[in-house]
């Protein structure tokens, strides 16, 4: 079985999965749509590990494999071919997607069970698997951003899944708008691309690229990361574009653990952790990069704290964790961003889809404030959510805390770290494990303040939807394994396996920045962050556990901060007033009212219409009846006539 | 003789202007049959002896008879004249002096009045005519037969009192 | 001798007359009578072609045209009559009911 035969076949049984159930589906059974959909995804995951094992015995090393398989552009000097890549970078996050979708789409059989649209929901999650993978195997820029925008179009189907609801599909169009505005970028960024280097293969690229001497279209090259970057905080829901992910959670909670958890948000870390040669030579753009991930880090965690309902302040969460991985990458170590891509994916998921079980024992309430001492009822998801809320805290030996803390080190001693992203990333660590724990103790621990009728409903749920969670809270724990870090005398073999695909990204960047870390040794660093993780766990459970009166005395003494923080800092309604509504009015009063009523239907369409009949009502004149004027009109013909020959021959 | 070509063709245009300033149609036709005549006078100045008496003979000896008896069987009386349209009153005469000029223009620059000398006129007799009618035009000769016929025919129908 | 341009002068003149005539009267009779000017004055208009031409054809098409005159006339008239019988008018006005 060689390569070129196995890549096809790790993309197309989800989109034959989408096809059939989106075509058949509704004639067929529960069972067998899901049988369809799973069986997808599961075929797609086991030839993920084919390929993985296929491509690591082969001979040829860590060189990437590419092949093409027909050309789908050709228009002049651009060239764009349906062509597929695969190097380490891409099995790693290959066998993520794969393994974290299949697991959830053997979590929606239980969950979806009661909601309308069964095989509407496997249909669109099948196929959004098939537009995430053509995305991560792609090998040339259109094609990435062919499933760029597939996965944006399922995830605008998927959000707005309970269409009926006005609030669930709204959320969807305005996740599909902004995410636009950084398509925009994105594709702005590669058209630079083609017309500086001619070419959007990744390979000729990347090699035109690191040919040039330092220095070379520096300008160019920095216009293209930031237009790129725009892109990808689009998609990854960075500063400031990241206002549809809270609303996305408007569809169901599957959806919000793979798309928005997972995988689509991740695309952009992966986009840019793709194009890191590109971002070597441009350090400018990468260190922008840099401070907008460890900004909304720290932003989104502190809305974070405030949230009540669950999957909201998971939401909050997912951006803050995707800052920290452009944080990675933009000061250079963007093997960590990769790896904190990955074990977030596993904890991150894992905490969506207990949240999940949660909200079905809760008959939908997603209050945290009505919930608390779930653990006696849910005793698996308690388990699971407990396992991975250690991980995202950064407790060590859990997942989380081997990603997060190749990230801080990076940013202390990396090649465009700086001391106070260090010291920032540190801040929002302590964030992190407060307001995680907050959320355990509120909805698991303490007293019970669930109302009557909803504890009657508490009940765990089965084991096709505990299944994935216990499997997703295995990998959350073994996950970080791979690569122990220096300090604690590992060899970091998760960064070396990646080597090969950012070798060249970061040694242009060692080279061309010098970076004298203030003299902390790694020990230390990861001292600190363990300490910030301890502080933040000891707070939470102390404020929250026994009893509620602590926060809430404090949110009364500093009411303003408590408002600001609870409505998101108002920035969805500074974008409205900003945007939105002169966009409204725009449409509404003008090109409503004057362009389209009063140009083109008034001037345009009527008035060719009155045009016509006045035209006509005065020609009509001419056929009188009156043969004398008959006459006379053909005696005027004649003269004219006359007159031309005579005159201009 | 070219004076009596200017003659006649005065006679004509005067009795051409009576024709159409007559209220009474019969008056009218009398001038009409003045014209015919002069230009049957023009056509014997021309040579063309055997046209000039078709002239005299069919046209103003039958087809305007026939209009005699049409005015005289309609009781046509005087024209009154009614509204006009604005149109044609500010707009007849310079058009028809117009034409009229457009007309003497072409014919002046095609055909200058200082002429080369003609060539011979031809003959004009019956026997001419007769030998280019049966010979080349025959067949516009027996279509005009028929022709007539049909006239004939459709005059007798148009007419009729009742079917 | 008269030049050739004179005759078409005065064929000129007597067509123009016809057609200035043919739009200004009102009774029928009176405009066949000017169909009728028009068409002697492009008879003589052949005539005096074939004339300073030398041959015969257009005397034979005034022949032709004389003949079709009076089909002509015959059938006008006749047409007339039986307008003058259905609607008892001779007056152009009264026939418009061709319009729009």
């Amino acid at each position: 079985m060689n390569l070129e035969v196995l890549l096809p076949l790790l993309l197309l049984p989800p989109l034959v999965g989408a096809a059939v159930n989106g075509i058949y589906g509704r004639r067929f059974s529960q069972g067998m749509v899901s049988l369809i959909a799973c069986a997808s995804a599961g075929l797609s995951m086991l030839v993920a590990i084919l390929v993985a094992w296929t491509y690591s015995t082969t001979s040829t090393g860590p060189a990437p494999f590419s092949h093409s398989y027909f050309t789908w552009i050709q228009a002049g000097d651009l060239r764009a071919d349906v062509a597929l890549y695969y190097d380490r970078l891409t099995l790693v996050m290959t066998l993520t997607v794969t393994v974290v979708a299949f697991l959830i789409h053997l979590y929606s059989r239980g969950y979806m069970e009661h909601e309308g649209g069964y095989y509407r929901f496997f249909s669109y999650l099948n196929l959004f698997l098939f537009m995430m993978l053509t995305l991560i195997t792609a090998a040339n820029y259109p094609l990435m951003f062919v499933g760029w925008e597939g996965v944006g179009l399922c995830s605008y189907l998927l959000i707005g899944f309970y269409f009926r609801k006005q609030s669930a599909s709204d959320a969807g169009k305005k996740a599909f708008i902004v995410t636009r505005i950084g398509d925009a970028g994105f594709t702005v960024g590669v058209a630079l691309l083609f017309w500086t280097f001619k070419t959007l293969d990744f390979q000729t690229v990347f090699a035109r690229i690191g040919e040039l001497p330092p220095g070379q279209y520096a300008g160019t090259l920095t216009a293209i990361g930031l237009a790129i970057f725009l892109g990808a905080a689009g998609k990854s829901a960075q500063l400031p574009l990241y206002v549809w992910l809270p609303d996305a959670m408007e569809g169901p909670t599957p959806v919000s653990a793979l798309i928005h958890a997972a995988t689509m948000v991740t695309a952009g870390v992966y986009l840019v952790a793709r194009s890191s040669i590109l971002y070597a030579h441009a350090p400018k753009a990468l260190a922008v990069v840099g401070v907008v991930g460890g900004l909304t880090a720290l932003f989104a965690s502190t809305i974070a704290l405030a949230q009540n309902d669950l999957k909201r302040m998971l939401a909050y969460s997912t951006i803050s964790q995707l800052g920290y991985m452009f944080l990675g990458c933009g000061v250079g170590v963007f093997a960590a961003g990769i790896f904190h891509l990955m074990t977030h994916a596993f904890f991150k998921s894992l905490l969506f889809l207990a949240a999940g079980s949660v909200m079905h024992a809760m008959n939908g309430e997603l209050d945290m404030r009505k919930m608390g001492g779930l653990r006696h009822k849910l005793r698996i998801t308690h388990a699971t959510f407990f396992i991975a809320t250690l991980a995202i805290s950064g407790v060590p030996m859990f997942a989380g805390f081997f990603s997060k803390d190749e990230i801080l080190a990076g940013a202390y001693e990396g090649p465009l770290g700086q001391t106070w992203l260090y010291w920032l990333g540190t801040l929002t660590a302590g964030l992190t494990a407060f307001y995680m724990f907050r959320a355990l103790c509120l909805t698991f621990w303490g007293k019970s303040r669930v109302e009557p009728e909803t504890a009657h409903h508490l009940h765990e749920s089965g084991f096709k939807m505990t299944g994935p969670l216990l499997a997703l809270a295995f990998l959350s724990i073994v996950g970080g394994y791979v690569s122990w870090p220096r300090a604690l005398g590992g060899g970091e073999a998760f960064d070396r396996y990646l080597e090969p695909v950012f070798g060249p990204a970061e040694e242009a960047l060692r080279n061309a920045h010098v970076h004298n870390p203030e003299g902390l040794s790694g020990g230390a660093l990861m001292t600190f962050s363990v300490l910030a993780a301890c502080i933040g766990i000891g707070l939470g459970i102390w404020w929250y556990w026994k009893s509620i009166d602590t926060p809430r005395k404090l949110a009364q003494r500093f009411a303003g901060l408590h408002e600001v923080l609870i409505h998101k800092y108002y920035i969805d309604e500074f974008y409205n007033w900003l945007i939105v509504h002169p966009i409204h009015i725009l449409s509404e009063k003008f090109l409503w009212r004057v362009v389209d009523q009063g140009a083109i239907d008034g001037v345009l369409v009527n008035g060719a219409g009155e045009v016509s009949t006045e035209v006509g009502g005065v020609l009509r004149r001419i056929q009188s009846g009156n043969i004398r004027s008959y006459a006379a009109w053909v005696l005027l013909g004649a003269v004219l006539w006359l007159l031309y020959v005579l005159v201009i021959h | 003789m070219t004076v009596l070509f200017y003659i006649c063709a005065a006679l004509a245009i005067l009795a051409a202007l009576n024709v159409i300033r007559q209220r009474t149609p019969v008056y009218s036709a009398l001038s009409l049959i003045v014209v015919l005549c002069a230009l049957a006078l023009v056509y014997l100045l021309l040579g063309a002896e055997f046209m000039a008496v078709i002239q005299v003979i069919v046209y103003a000896g039958a087809i305007m008879v026939l209009f005699v008896f049409v005015i005289m069987l309609l009781n046509a009386g005087k024209e009154t004249s009614r509204q006009r349209s604005r149109l044609a009153r500010w707009l007849g005469v310079p058009l028809v002096t117009a034409f009229l000029a457009e007309i003497l223009i072409a014919v002046w620059s095609q055909f200058p009045p200082v002429a080369a000398s003609p060539p011979p006129p031809p003959d004009g007799s019956p026997a001419a005519i007769g030998t280019l009618l049966f010979r080349s035009y025959v067949l516009p000769f027996e279509v005009t037969s028929i022709l007539i016929l049909v006239a004939v025919l459709g005059a007798v129908v148009l007419a009729k009192k009742e079917f | 001798m008269v030049p050739l341009s004179h005759y078409l002068a005065l064929s000129a003149i007597l067509f123009v007359l016809g057609g200035a005539g043919f739009i200004i009267r009102r009774n029928m009779i009176s405009v066949v009578m000017c169909i009728e000017l028009m068409l002697n004055g492009v008879n003589l208009a052949f005539i005096a072609f074939s004339r300073f031409r030398g041959n015969l054809d257009g005397q034979l098409f005034v022949f032709f045209v004389i003949v079709v005159a009076a089909a002509e006339a015959a059938v006008g008239l006749a047409i007339i009559i039986a307008v003058q019988r259905n609607r008892d008018t001779l007056d152009l006005e009264d026939v418009d009911s061709m319009k729009l």
